[in-house]
Order: structure tokens, then sequence, then C-alpha cells
């Protein structure tokens, strides 16, 4: 069974997201803050981090760009799940070394797509050229 | 990007009821909204910290969340405006004022209402917001209106913000703006948030992408009065220079809509996750990261703390029971081996002692899970003192100490109305406004502390003030008019005493008598009807203290078991006065009216509890009766009673629960042999 770690400081948003990725079949990891949800990344091999960035201890982003660093986790997909969808917050998502945002509020199926379409494209990834994202490059551009 | 989460994926009814986790959401929501009124109230405007302000962001940053989750629009709708104001004051854009403290604590009563409403089912109209909304926007957007050519920045909604540099005064125009290659689907979106991020900046409407895929370019139209280098200079907050082309466009492109983005709320940052560090968006973000927009947050209270758990009221309540069970049986048990030899069964003396510890300590950890502390009435003067002294013009500081000390749950829940009216009353007439204040020589400040202590197996809550002190003189001229007959020679004590009479608490009392009255029988009553007791003490000019004492739980109770007949009956050990015995022959009938006992001066009634209960009784019996006086409610009677057996604690057991309400019988007990004893109503037997 695929394990996704699932960091959030709301009880409640965590128990929902817990409850809908159960019931679709996948093992579930909780985790309160960045700190316990970097915590539980390193007691157990997660296929997908899905985590809030406002988070008291440690932010989503921290935890995002700390976990990006442990080799274990240099290719796992992990997902930010934000109430805004700026531009700021992408950035910085980004930078961390996210796979992509969630805006909140979703609904549990629309979380369980998500999921899947993620979990499904890293292993698409993982047999694709390391260039197949960068098409386009080649192209002049003049100011 | 609108194409990439569609793709083949159909939608999964995950067939989940959101409603099961409402009840988490709305503990979750009432504890951050508690916390968003104790920070608030603890901002001082002229000097906030960033904790205090990330802490109230936070909060109401939580709720909206949760409530965006599960579908509430209005509090949904309510946080959001507060969240955005929240925000530009915790970043300094905007500085905290008196008056949008005011809003904002306006705004958390409203978002309790909403809450409260949406707890109880949703039935019933949402009260109306619209007001609060528009304030909350209009403190959002005061300090902004320098910004040249706002008036065409449709999309200023953070308004007032901005450090950054706007164009000078240029005149509008609409320009064609070429972005790319593209390295990810969100840059594009970034660009966009730009426009509504920045005020001034003007209006981009994205004209087209180069579809086949999310990676390449995208042309923007944009109307906008910034010159064309400031517009680039700000793009290169997401993209390399090299990658934007700005074309004046003469003619305004009016037919240009906005591609529709199919999925706004999730999308991939690109497919090479692991590289990112070498994207060219990272010296800006960088910077931004550990500037002011990146805030790290503490909670202040660990109210989520995964060290804890969530259990319902009645899994413990029902553990209670299980062990008030267990230390029955171990009480039977005890009595029945009292007759044992130590010699010959030391075993079973030995483990029944050992039994007797156990249970005493699982009796008092499991009580322990019910209790929680006095912060959690403590905690709702600050707002109701700040709102109070604003109104009547005073200047109050309020000191709190002992807030750690526990209570039983349901004793908190009982003692907070109590004690709001004590907490009022010292307001309202116990401290002076400020001129009366200096001219008595003292502070313009006035202190009312609170405080909570054990002592023993009750809890001592102390309400004090520093304010004018009761008036014995003028006490007793009221007393006097209300006719309330006065010994000589009563001491202060007995003339404090005076204003828990129920005629006491009239409106006029309080303007004629600049002390206390209002209600103050209704805390007794209260106070009283928990098993605990009020005192009272005061020094006019320096001012008041009132002592509320209060047993630690309602489960356990100091009782005085009685028997009448061949039962046996509890009575709170609180409500008894004296016990003596008597005569037959001095009670006397009154014909319709029943039977009365002169007691020194006093008349009491008599209540005979054989007749009452209907207990059969033999003739000897009534020979020798025992009376016992008793008081609740400010009046007492005379009990009758066959014998007296003895004092100690029982666990209440509620009637209610396993059979149904009896009048005249507050609760049951189990005794020591096993038999049910029932713990009378002494309000009932006083009636």
């Amino acid at each position: 069974m695929q394990s996704i770690l699932a960091v959030d400081d709301s009880a409640s948003i965590r128990q929902m997201v817990a409850f809908t990725l159960k019931n679709a079949g996948y093992n579930v990891i909780e985790a309160a803050d960045g700190k316990e949800g970097l915590a539980k990344a390193r007691e157990n091999t997660v296929n997908l981090v899905l985590t809030d960035q406002n988070m008291p201890l440690m932010d989503g982003i921290t935890l995002v760009k700390t976990l990006r660093g442990l080799p274990m986790y240099a290719t796992t997909p992990m997902l930010i799940l934000t109430t805004e969808s700026s531009a700021e917050m992408k950035a910085l998502g980004k930078a961390a070394g996210a796979t992509g945002w969630l805006v909140k509020p979703f609904d549990p199926a629309r979380l369980v797509e998500v999921v899947r379409k993620v979990i499904g494209q890293h292993v698409l990834v993982a047999t694709k050229p390391a260039t197949a994202g960068l098409r386009g490059l080649g192209t002049t551009w003049e100011p | 990007m609108g194409t990439m989460t569609n793709q083949g994926i159909p939608r999964i009814d995950a067939g989940i009821d959101l409603s099961q986790f409402f009840a988490v959401f709305f503990d979750e929501a009432f504890e951050n909204l508690a916390s968003y009124e104790s920070l608030l109230l603890s901002a001082d405007p002229a000097q906030t910290d960033g904790e205090t302000l990330n802490g109230i962001f936070r909060a109401a940053h939580s709720i909206k969340g949760g409530a965006a989750m599960f579908g509430f629009v209005d509090v949904t709708a309510l946080t959001h405006e507060l969240e955005t104001l929240l925000d530009l004051v915790r970043k300094h854009e905007i500085e905290l004022s008196t008056p949008m403290v005011d809003c904002l604590l306006a705004s958390g009563d409203a978002l309790k209402a909403q809450l409260q409403r949406h707890q109880a089912g949703g039935a019933g109209e949402p009260a109306p917001i619209d007001h609060l909304l528009a304030t909350l926007r209009q403190l959002a957007t005061q300090p902004s209106a320098t910004a040249p050519g706002a008036s065409t920045a449709g999309t200023a909604t953070t308004a007032g913000s901005t450090a950054r540099k706007h164009a000078t005064a240029e005149q509008t125009r609409t320009l064609a703006v070429r972005v790319g290659p593209l390295l990810a689907a969100f840059e594009i979106q970034s660009l966009l948030d730009l426009f509504d991020d920045i005020p001034g900046m003007g209006n981009a409407t994205l004209v087209a992408t180069d579809n086949v895929g999310v990676t390449d370019y995208c042309d923007l139209s944009v109307v906008t009065s910034c010159s064309s280098s400031d517009l680039i200079d700000l793009f290169t907050f997401y993209v390399d220079r090299e990658k934007v082309s700005v074309t004046e466009s003469s003619r305004p492109m009016a037919d240009v809509t906005q591609i529709p983005d199919s999925d706004p709320g999730f999308g991939l940052f690109d497919e090479l996750v692991p590289n990112v560090s070498a994207k060219p968006a990272d010296s800006a973000t960088t910077d931004m990261a550990t500037g002011a927009h990146a805030p790290k947050f503490d909670r202040h209270a660990p109210l989520n703390d995964s060290t804890t758990l969530r259990v319902s009221v009645e899994k413990i309540d029902q553990l209670i029971n299980l062990v008030g069970e267990l230390v029955i049986t171990q009480a039977m048990l005890a009595q029945n081996a009292e007759t044992l030899s130590p010699n010959q069964h030391g075993g079973i003396v030995a483990g029944l002692a050992d039994l007797e510890r156990s249970t005493r300590d699982l009796q008092d950890s499991v009580m322990g899970i019910r209790m929680i502390p006095m912060s959690f009435v403590f905690n709702r003067f600050p707002r109701m003192l700040r709102d109070l002294a604003g109104k009547l013009g005073k200047n109050i500081e309020l000191k709190t100490s002992g807030e750690a000390t526990e209570l039983d749950k349901g004793l908190i829940e009982k003692i907070t109305d109590p004690l709001t009216h004590l907490v009022r009353n010292s307001v309202d007439h116990g401290i002076e406004i400020p001129a009366d204040r200096i001219a008595a020589g003292k502070s313009p400040h006035g202190t009312i502390a609170l405080s909570a202590r054990h002592q023993g197996s009750s809890i001592v809550i102390e309400v004090r003030d520093d304010g004018r002190g009761l008036d014995r003189d003028r006490i007793l001229a009221k007393a006097i008019e209300n006719g309330i007959p006065l010994p000589d020679g009563m001491s202060d004590q007995d003339v404090w005493q005076l204003i828990f009479a129920p005629g006491f608490s009239t409106a006029e009392v309080v303007t004629d008598v600049s002390g206390r009255g209002v209600g103050m029988d209704v805390v007794k009553r209260n106070i009283s009807a928990l098993g605990g007791s009020v005192e009272l003490d005061s020094t006019l000019g320096h001012g008041t203290r009132v002592l509320v004492r209060l047993p630690l739980t309602l489960a356990i109770m100091d009782g005085m078991s009685v028997r009448v007949g061949g039962e046996v009956y509890i009575l709170p050990l609180a409500s008894v006065i004296e016990t003596f015995k008597i005569d037959p022959s001095k009670i006397k009938s009154i014909p319709g009216k029943g039977h009365v006992v002169q007691l020194r001066q006093e008349y009491l009634p008599v209540r005979l509890l054989a007749r009452m209960f209907d207990v059969p009784q033999p003739a000897t019996e009534t020979d020798r009766s025992i009376m016992i006086i008793v008081e609740a409610d400010g009046k007492r009677s005379a009990l009758v009673v066959d014998e007296l057996m003895g004092q100690h604690q029982v666990v209440v057991k509620n009637l209610e629960a396993s059979y149904r309400k009896v009048e005249g019988f507050s609760g049951a007990t189990i005794l020591g042999d096993g038999r049910v004893g029932l713990i009378l109503d002494v309000g009932y037997l006083v009636a």
C-alpha cells in the first residue's frame, strides 16, 4: 500500500484528509506540524507528502525544503495545501522543491483525484528523460 | 495550466460525509477564536509585537481554512476580510489602532455567533455582517490613496501596502506583454497575481498561451500607468528579464476576455522537481523567503498539541461512574472484612488494604480528567472589562492569578455566571471614575484582581477590587427602608450579609447605595446550590473582597446519612446547620399548615420525613426523634429523623440517568453495605 504523510495543524482538516485517503486505499500517516511531519517522514517511507503551509513550529515550505534535502525524499512528490493560491506562496513552494499545490477548500473527491494524479505522474516522471519538461528552452527570445 | 488536471481522470465520488468532522472543527474554531480574542486584548495598539500579530492572523486564518473546507460560507466571508486586514497589519503595512481592535473584536463576536448557529444545525437567520465586512474593507484600504494611478487600478485589494516603487504619473495605456519561455505554468499565474498584489500596477489579462504545454509563452494585455521599465522590474520577481518583451499597443484591447482558468485550485510546479534549485525565479523568491513575507509562526497556546487527546465528556463520565462503582465495591469488601481475623486471613486483609489505596488513587486520577483550569473562566474577563470600562469611562486593570487551578468541568460551567456577576459589580459599583479616584488620593487606574487557589478539598476564588468599598451606614439605612429587622450592634460581617438579601437587588439600590446589590442574592443562591459559600469583606474607601468557596467536584459530596424507619437518606453536609434531640411534644401543629417548632426566637416549619416519604415507623421511634436544621436558598426547615448514622463522602449518582427525576431527591448513592441511599434535595424540603 502506498503511504501518504498528511501534515496540518488543524485537526479537523487533517482528519478529513486522512479519512478520505484511507477510504481511497492509501495508508495515511498524520502529523500536526512541520516538525512532527519531518520526524514521521524520517521514521517511515512515504510515497507522497501533503502539507499545509501555515503551521506552528515548522511551516510547510520549510518541511518540503528539509525533506527534499534528504536522499530518500529527493524525488518524492510533495503537495502544499494552501488557502491562498498567491504567487508568492507558489514561488516559495517551487523554490523549496514542492511538486505542486492544492488550494483549500477542496472536497474529498477532489483530493483523491489530485492524489491519484500526482502519485501516478510521479511514476511517469521517473521513466522519462530528464529534459522532457524543458521543451521550448531552445527558442531565442528578444526582450 | 487549466488543462493539466483533468486529463482522463474522472472525478471520483469519494462518498465522504463531511459532517462527521464538524465537531472537531467547531472545537478547533472556538479555541482559535478564544486565542484570537485574548491576543487582541493583549495587543497594545501603540506597541505591538510581531508574535502577537502573527498569532491573531493565524487564528483567523485557521478558522477560515476549516470553514471553507466544511462549507460554512458566511464564516469564510468574514474570516477572509479579517485575514486580509490582519495580514497587512502583521506586515506593518497598516498600523493597529484602537478603533481597529474594536472592529476586530466585534468581528470575533460575529464569528462566534455564526459558528454557534452552524453548530446548532444552522437554523434561524444568520446575523447580518455587511457592516462589519464594509468596515474591515475600509480599514484595510486606509492609507492607500497616495499611489498614483490608483484610480485605474481596479484590483487594489491590498491597497495601503507597497514599499515597492511606482511609476511616475503617466497616462494609462495598454501594453502587449509577451513572456517566455516559461518553465512552469505557475509563473503565468504568479505574474497575474502580481497585478492583484500591487496597487497601481494596473490590470493584466491573459490573451493567449502557447497552449501545447504549459511551458512556453504567454501573451498578456496590460492596462497600466506604470512605465515599461517598472513593469519589467516587477516581472523579474518571477521571470528573467530577457524573457519579457513589452510592446506599446495603441488601441485598448477591449475585445480580449480572460481565458477561463478551468482549474485554478491545483497545479504542478514542473516535472523536474529535484532540480528546482537551479530555476531562475530563485534569486527573487529566496529574498522573499527570508524577508518579511515568510513569517515564522509560533503558536501561543499549544491547544492542538498532539500530546493531548480529545475525548467526549460522555466517555469520561462513564469512566467516573465505573470508578464510583469500584469504590463502592471496595467499601463493601472493606466493611465485610472488618470481622475477619488478621491472623487467619492475613493475605486477604493486606490485599484489601492495597485495593483501598489503589482505588483511591484511581479515583483521584479519573476525577482529574474532568478537571479544567480556571483560565477557562478568567479568560472571558479581559474582554468584558475592556467593554464595560470603556462604556463607563473608567480605567481598570485586571490582574489574574492561579489560572492553572483546576476545577471540575461541570462546576466551571456553573460558576461562570456568578463570577461574571461579581466582576461586573466590581466594575460597575466598586471602581470609581478616574476623577473620583484622584480626589480620594488613589491612582486613576482601578485594579480588579481575580485569583483561584486550592484549599483542602475546595477551591477558593477571590474577586478583589480597590474601589470605594461598601458603606455600612447606607446599607443599614436601606435595610430599614426595606423593612428588614436589624438587631442592635451588628458586626460588619452581618451588615455585609444584608446585601445578599433578595430585597436588596433592586435598581434603586444600585444608585442609592454605592455598593453591590445587583442580584447578589442570585449569586449566593447559585453558589450555595453548588455546595459552596460566599464571604464578603470590605473597607470603605479601600475596596471590597469577595471569596467564593466551592467543592472541587460535583461527583463526590460530603454527606450526612440519616435513618428514617428502615430507610437511609443522605443530606448534603453543607446544608446542615445543627442537629439536636427534641421532645415530640414541642412540635406544634397548625391546622392546615403542617407543623412548626420554636427554636430560640424563631418558628421553623417542621418536615416529618417519615410522613413525607411514607416510611413505616415503629411507634416507639416517634418518642425519641432527632431534629436537623437545614438551610437552602436562605430558608430554613427542621427535619425530623430517627437516627444520625454518620458523615462520609458519597459518590453522587444521577437519578434521571437510570430512572427519572423524583421530587425531593437530588440524586442517589450506593452505601457501604451495598444499599441505595437517596440524597435529599434540601431546596425542595425548605420550600
